[in-house]
């Protein structure tokens, strides 16, 4: 079973990449781009065969390590 | 005073460490990553400065989770001194002993230069030997040195006076110009500038000295 997980910087953290990237399409003449946020995408490949399961392990995981929640919001899809 | 110094893979700062440490008279052991265990008796854990495990997934993510880092949580949860620098400082917060996390510099670039600090609180062993407000001269050398907590986290360090150094300009866009803070216990430091290469005077200046001293004379007889 694969799963991906998508890691945000949480709303109210302010992201200076998010921010530059911004700027850099203003630049390139994308006008009307009010906002860019910048996070990442991990695909996981797991043994786990039941879907609740294997939901309940990955948010384990991003709890631990994929995920800083002090300052990043995560969300978990099984495919 | 016994003092053990980390060693992850990409570390680069251990060494400076060690020389700024054994400079003040401790006893130095340099511990590698897959070491479960400290030497005996070690009074100090440094974490220095470096690129540990190449700053994947976050700076200090991964030598967060090496097994020499649970008997770090376990040394500093005995009530043991813990000094992070830099990456050190990104480890101590991604173990959760020290609040807030740090991120990308507000401006995007590494910054490598010597910087003004604020002594902030004299009251712990790592300022103790600094007058209240004093103006150091310490280099930084980061990428990721912004640092957040949220706002009642912050009211919490404000309140305590856990605030350790302050910057006198704000290089990286860190909270309340935050450039090192304590643990509750007062006995962990996590700080961003680099006291260590600041310990003789062919590094241009020895105002980290005071840092090493002041642990030494708290933690000399052991």
């Amino acid at each position: 079973m694969k799963a991906r997980v998508h890691v945000m910087l949480k709303t109210g953290v302010l992201d200076p990449q998010g921010e530059a990237v911004r700027h850099a399409l203003g630049a390139l003449g994308f006008d009307g781009v009010n906002g860019v946020r910048q996070g990442k995408v991990i695909e996981l490949d797991l043994a786990e065969a039941d879907r609740a399961r294997a939901e309940a392990t990955v948010a384990a995981m991003c709890e631990k390590l994929l995920a800083n929640t002090v300052i990043e919001s995560y969300r978990v899809e099984i495919l | 005073m016994k003092a053990a110094v980390l060693v992850f893979p990409g570390s680069n700062c251990d060494r400076d460490m060690a020389v700024a440490l054994r400079l003040a008279g401790a006893d130095v052991t340099m511990v590698w990553h897959k070491d479960a265990g400290l030497p005996k008796g070690v009074d100090l854990v440094a974490v220095p400065g470096g690129f540990s495990f190449g700053d994947y997934l976050r700076c200090g993510a991964i030598a967060a989770q090496s097994p020499v880092s649970q008997a770090l949580v376990d040394h500093a949860n005995r009530g043991g001194y813990v000094l992070g620098v830099c990456n050190g400082f990104q480890v101590l917060t991604e173990t959760r002993l020290l609040p807030g996390a740090l991120m990308r510099n507000a401006g995007l670039k590494f910054l490598c230069k010597s910087v003004t600090l604020n002594v902030a609180t004299t009251d712990s062993a790592f300022t103790g030997g600094y007058r209240a407000g004093q103006e150091i001269s310490v280099p930084i050398a980061h990428h990721d040195g912004n640092y957040f907590v949220d706002d009642e986290t912050l009211a919490r360090l404000k309140g305590e006076d856990r605030i350790a150094f302050t910057y006198g300009q704000n290089p990286n866009g860190s909270m309340a110009d935050i450039a090192g803070v304590l643990s509750d216990n007062r006995r962990v430091l996590g700080m961003m500038p680099h006291p260590e290469r600041a310990v003789e005077a062919a590094q241009g200046g020895t105002d980290g000295m005071a840092l090493f001293r002041g642990l030494m004379g708290v933690l000399a007889t052991a």
